[in-house]
């Protein structure tokens, strides 16, 4: 059981570096917005995991409860602060000329 | 009449509250129930206007039993469309595959609940995403396939409609 | 026995998981990024939490119990939240003009 858990967490960070990919190289902020989320719910699925490894399913559980709840207030934050924003989609150009 | 529900909304507001604190809390002992019965009261005193905000008791609970009943039928069509979506997704030439439009649609609800419901459900299969949404009923839907676009509003909007009638 | 039903819940999640940040790269316009990364919200976290909220059931007690209902608590709230998040970053994107692509003017 501890192999299964183990072996699902190395996949999970893994598979975690294809969004990063997104959040990092994306042509807009927006496509930055959508990777940071998606990093986060894959977070708080690896909080669990790390809790089984750790035998402490009960305070992890929490740490990732808390998690969830910060991942949808920092995006619904970040969206409103570029609300309206001009050169929210014109970021590459800016920075070619 | 009007203390009588206030007394109602009360009660009940302080029995999710407490539910809740139970589940999370997890401890039985009696430090920590008075604990969470003391919290739970401030906290329901404060604000026991919010949480229930209808005046109708009886349809609140009707509501709560059939959203509740909903959620199934709901996962079953997020499965269906997530199977719709893999081929779409692995397909070698996949700028053709896909035919990304924003179509408009209407709902001949006027319950601000039922609309958001419905506007969630949407988002949640994916496929189709709501771009925006007024009180009237009027949406506009980003849809990635004409299957998907086609799709809508269907039987979904017939199963929120039914569950928020009057 | 529940250990192989939560390995293949889990494996499922992962797969989920994979479509969607597949997705997240290969498509070609913002707007329908979005919707891969709905699969992640939804069916990837939802086959995953699952197999993890039967492996906490493997021997029952009243905390373990607890543990398996907070699980599905956290799946609750994120389907719960995951809609009003897209819709605040389609909301910013449509305001700010970003157009979405169209099949025919490539």
């Amino acid at each position: 059981m501890d192999n299964l858990i183990l072996y699902s967490s190395i996949v999970l960070s893994l598979l975690m570096a294809i969004p990063l990919y997104r959040a990092v190289m994306g042509p807009t902020v927006l496509d930055r917005f959508m990777g940071v989320n998606s990093i986060g719910t894959q977070t708080t699925v690896l909080l669990i995991m790390i809790g089984f490894l750790y035998k402490r399913v009960d305070m992890f559980i929490d740490i990732a409860l808390a998690y969830a709840l910060l991942n949808f207030i920092a995006v619904l934050a970040a969206s409103r602060y570029f609300h309206k924003r001009k050169g929210l989609t014109e970021e590459m150009e800016s920075q070619d000329s | 009449m009007k203390t009588q529900q206030r007394i109602i909304t009360f009660c009940l507001t302080f029995s999710i509250l407490f539910l809740f604190w139970v589940i999370f809390s997890g401890k039985l002992d009696i430090f920590h129930i008075s604990l969470g019965v003391f919290s739970c009261l401030l906290v329901s005193w404060v604000t026991s206007d919010l949480l229930i905000v209808t005046s109708d008791i009886p349809r609140f609970i009707r509501l709560f039993i059939g959203f509740i009943l909903y959620i199934p039928w709901l996962i079953w069509q997020i499965v269906l469309s997530t199977i719709h979506m893999l081929p779409i997704i692995f397909s070698p030439d996949i700028n053709n595959k896909i035919n990304p439009k924003i179509i408009k649609i209407r709902s001949k609800m006027r319950d601000n609940v039922g609309l958001v419901t419905f506007a969630n459900s949407i988002t949640l299969t994916p496929g189709t995403i709501t771009v925006a949404l007024n009180m009237y009923g009027d949406m506009a839907v980003h849809a990635i396939d004409d299957e998907c676009a086609d799709s809508l509003p269907g039987d979904m909007g017939k199963k929120v409609e039914t569950l928020f009638r009057e | 026995m529940t250990v192989y039903i939560s390995g293949i819940l889990i494996a499922c999640g992962l797969f989920f998981f994979l479509v969607g940040s597949i997705g997240m790269i290969r498509l070609p316009d913002f707007y329908s990024r979005l919707h891969a990364a709905g699969i992640i919200d939804t069916m990837g976290l939802l086959l995953s939490m699952s197999g993890l909220a039967i492996l906490v059931l493997n021997e029952i007690t009243l905390g373990n119990f607890l543990s398996a209902l907070k699980i599905i608590f956290i799946v609750v709230f994120v389907f719960l939240t995951s809609p009003t998040a897209t819709h605040a970053i389609v909301d910013a994107g449509i305001r700010a003009g970003l157009k979405p692509w169209q099949k025919n003017n490539i």
